[in-house]
């Protein structure tokens, strides 16, 4: 083999002492880093191909191997950070776009960990969930301003259009059958409805396998419109519009050859073993009146039974282009971060594209509350939520509810290796390897992802109830709520926050 | 004391518990304020000194189709320019000092006025697109948000709010309100955790005909001002009564929705409540909540409502603040404490701690100078 150069950043250590020569790391690892040489009786790693996914270190019965940061260091340079130099020398190497997985892993301020939540004191009782009622009941779809009433006495003239009711204000994130596996595609369904929440397709299709979850599923028109027909459109409890993504603004979706076998073919309605591009924009979207007629078009299509999204990228001018979305007829707009992830993305996109979900969703909220149209369409946000407590910041901020999507591979054993795009995920979640994605039981991982919202529901309830409040539409664009601390004023005027300190 | 400018300029939420009580006559008699005066007082123990105030209905009738513009002013200056916005809009029938009654306690005041006045014809042309009672509401909140100095306290008609900063007993007084007659009273008593001592931020709230007395925190404060914003109301004042007077306001004079769907939006029954109600209910209860989740109430509350119509008191859906409600012949009671009731009121026929999210109403049915029915005649 070639020797590059530069030295591998990650290097396994195997511990002799403690390996007893099992071979589970040689059989786990799709990158071949172990080796096992018979003749010897012994196991060798080669660090090279490592790429940090833990699934070796894991599930090694005896604990002998551990995996660190190369302790090989260049010299120090603000400038040349060997980031900087690790990439150059890549390029250099095969003259290509330089590529990641999941989302912006850039040290950006954050500002949800700058912000802090309030707490009921003495004026106000604070309310205990586990003893009194808490709600996060929440419906996302477009709604009129005023209720009317008709005809005698109480009578409802008012008929709403279609809602996605959410027993939690918390959804999975489009992530497309074919950068992922059949396996966590299910698990994702399964977890949606048994949750009382939804899944997003994103632009993989809906698979004969996810049609008992439809109910609970949101599908993607996406500019490449794979798997896109009226079956698919009415089978789902609503549409997603996809115009941009968080993770890669601008640009359309990349699925490798490699990951289009006969599954993904038929569900995708393409050719096996072709790449599924997507273009750029929606070549039938040019302009903001064309967004309008898709949204109708796909509301005739189905009967007006749906609501209609549309998500985009979080980018400069976010607030008037949401304002747009809004007037051309969305039921929801989703709003996407630049920390959002994806299966595949050029790494200088990823890294460079975009603005914060945090100041992208409070511009949204503020503007389409000036301009007095806030209620017509529920705002979804997306992009690196990680806990909680985000959720919590997101919702006081002016969310209806957050899209996950990374959060959601954690929980079924995704260590964020940002491998996504070279189809070997050894945790059989970003891969289409029959050998690999047998190892995700979608029961087991839906399980998981249960777990993972009823621990999130029930913390949203107890700080919804330490604020006193015990419905979440009070929190909703509640940021008296919110505190900065250490934030600069433009931040904290940007995000329509007081400093902590300062009283109601 | 301090100024508007002052209290403005602080951006603070006022927060405060608070004793409230109203008491009316559903036939429409007129009888003093000795009897609310008494009533707020027997509740000493809830406010602190620092905000009293009270609203009648009814003791105008010389002027009872002028509305009844009360100002308070910080300085001659404001009382210049805030003339003047008013007598650009406005003919204004009868101008005074509201009276007072010398009080050793009430040490420092702001200027008192009173102004009997309705729109000129050309404002109607100017306007055309907004009713009456918006071209007021616009008047009132380019006074209260733009002229320095100057606060409009009440802007409806036959009625009047009385507010200052001290005991409520002694604001009664100081404003003679015993030698008032009205059918209806309303009265307050504050215990701010916060203060600046701002007369105009005492209760009752006053706008049109609302007058609104509150007792508790709003913990959805921040969204139900951002929500009122959506629809052109701007909140300066920093209280939760403010916002519950425009939510009132929206809901029942723009919205048109009727007092107990009104009090459904405000203080909704619970998803669980819904889900056991019959198909029709539960449909108008589920499209409330979905529709009007920005203007739901949440945190403790007690409020009593004053307007043409009547009163009305409700309590936020859990009661986490208390209020009780009695009935005495025509006489309709509303007090945080029955000892408010007791006090004014010996052997009621009828005492009840009014329910969660359950309004308590009194309705007017007939004054005694017009005999005429009172409901009809507001629709009219």
């Amino acid at each position: 083999m070639r020797k590059w150069l530069v030295e591998p950043e990650l290097k396994v250590e195997r511990d002799p002492e403690r390996c007893i020569q099992c071979q589970v790391c040689v059989r786990q690892c799709a990158n071949d880093v172990h080796e096992y040489d018979p003749e010897d009786d012994n196991v060798t790693s080669n660090s090279d191909s490592c790429v940090g996914c833990h699934r070796c270190a894991t599930l090694c019965p005896t604990g002998a191997i551990r995996i660190h940061q190369s302790q090989l260091e260049f010299r120090p340079h603000a400038n040349w950070t060997a980031f900087a130099m690790r990439s150059i020398y890549r390029q250099a190497e095969d003259g290509g776009v330089l590529l990641s997985g999941m989302g912006n892993d850039r040290p950006y301020r954050n500002l949800w960990d700058r912000m802090v939540l309030n707490a009921s004191q003495v004026t106000n009782p604070s309310i205990d969930p586990l003893r009194e009622p808490m709600e996060l009941t929440t419906f996302l779809g477009g709604k009129p301003d005023r209720v009317e009433l008709g005809g005698s006495g109480t009578a409802l003239k008012t008929e709403l259009s279609a809602q996605l009711e959410l027993n939690v204000p918390v959804v999975f994130s489009a992530m497309s059958y074919g950068s992922i596996s059949l396996n966590a595609s299910v698990a994702l369904a399964r977890a949606a409805q048994k949750a009382g929440t939804f899944a997003n397709t994103g632009e993989g299709g809906l698979h004969k396998a996810i049609y008992p979850y439809a109910d609970n599923m949101i599908v993607q028109v996406a500019s490449g419109r794979f798997g896109v027909d009226a079956e698919y459109l009415n089978r789902a409890a609503a549409v997603e519009i996809k115009i941009g993504q968080g993770a890669k603004p601008g640009i359309g979706g990349h699925l490798p050859g490699e990951k289009v076998d006969g599954a993904v073919s038929e569900t995708r309605m393409i050719p096996e073993g072709t790449d599924a591009l997507s273009p750029a924009p929606h070549h039938d979207i040019y302009s903001i009146e064309d967004l309008r007629q898709l949204v109708f078009a796909l509301k005739e299509t189905t009967r007006y039974e749906k609501p209609v999204f549309v998500k985009i990228a979080a980018v400069h001018n976010v607030a008037a282009i949401a304002s747009g979305c809004v007037r051309a007829g969305a039921d929801a707009v989703a709003l996407d971060g630049f920390r959002g992830g994806t299966g595949a993305a050029p790494t200088m996109i990823r890294d460079n594209v975009g603005i914060p979900i945090e100041l992208a969703l409070a511009a949204v909220d503020a503007r389409l509350r000036h301009e007095g149209i806030r209620n017509r369409a529920s705002i979804l946000v997306a992009g690196g939520f990680r806990s909680s407590a985000d959720v919590v910041k997101a919702v006081a901020l002016g969310a209806d509810a957050v899209y996950i999507g990374t959060a959601a591979l954690v929980a079924m054993g995704c260590h964020v290796c940002q491998k996504c795009y070279t189809g070997k995920c050894n945790w059989g979640i970003a891969t289409q390897d029959p050998y690999l994605t047998k190892r995700l039981n979608p029961e087991v991982a839906a399980r998981r992802l249960q777990n993972l919202l009823r621990g999130w529901g029930l913390e949203i309830k107890e700080m919804l109830g330490g604020m006193g409040v015990n419905a979440i539409e009070s929190l909703r664009g509640n940021r008296e709520h919110l505190r900065g601390v250490g934030m600069t004023d433009i931040e904290l005027k940007g995000l329509g926050i007081k400093p902590a300190g300062v009283g109601a | 004391m301090a100024t508007k400018a002052e209290h403005i300029a602080r951006d603070e939420k006022e927060m405060s518990g608070c004793a409230i009580s109203g008491i009316m006559s559903e036939a429409g008699h007129r009888f003093s304020g000795e009897d609310i005066i008494r009533s707020i007082g027997s509740m000493k123990e809830r406010s602190s000194g620092l905000g009293g105030g009270f609203a009648a209905y009814g003791i105008y009738p010389q002027y009872a189709d002028e509305y009844a513009f009360h100002v308070m002013y910080d300085h001659e200056s404001g009382r210049e320019h805030a003339g003047k916005c008013l007598k650009e809009l406005c003919e204004i029938v009868h101008r005074e000092t509201i009276p007072t009654r010398p009080m050793e306690k009430i040490r420092s005041r702001p200027m008192l006025h009173r102004y009997f006045l309705h729109l000129k014809e050309h404002v109607f042309e100017q306007f055309y697109d907004e009713t009456e009672e918006d071209i007021i509401v616009r008047l009132v909140m380019h006074i209260n948000q733009n002229v320095d100095g100057a606060f409009v306290m009440c802007s409806g008609k036959n009625m009047g709010v009385f507010k200052g900063v001290g005991y409520p007993e002694d604001i009664g007084r100081f404003f003679m309100l015993d030698e008032y007659e009205a059918w209806t009273w309303l009265a307050h008593g504050r215990f701010p955790t916060n203060t600046t001592g701002w007369w105009g931020g005492a209760h009752p709230f006053g706008l049109l005909d609302w007058a609104v007395v509150h007792n508790g925190e709003i913990s959805s404060y921040g969204i139900n001002r951002r929500y009122l914003e959506n629809f052109g109301y701007r909140c300066t004042l920093h209280t939760d009564t403010e916002v519950i007077a425009y939510l009132v306001d929206l809901l029942m004079r723009k919205h048109e929705l009727p007092l107990e769907v009104m009090s459904r939006v405000l203080a909704p029954p619970f998803w669980s409540q819904i889900e056991r109600m019959d198909a029709a209910e539960a449909k108008l209860a589920r499209t409330l909540r979905i529709v009007y989740g920005g203007a739901l109430l949440n945190g403790p509350f007690s409020i009593v409502v004053g307007h043409a119509g009547g009163m009305f008191g409700l309590n936020d859906r859990t009661k986490l603040r208390p209020m009780v409600a009695a009935r005495k012949d025509d006489r309709f009671l509303i007090s945080s404490e029955e000892a408010g009731i007791r006090t004014v009121c010996e052997s009621p026929d009828r005492v009840w701690h009014a329910e969660g999210g359950v309004p308590v109403v009194g309705s007017l049915k007939k004054t005694e100078a017009s005999g005429a029915d009172v409901e009809e005649k507001a629709v009219a």
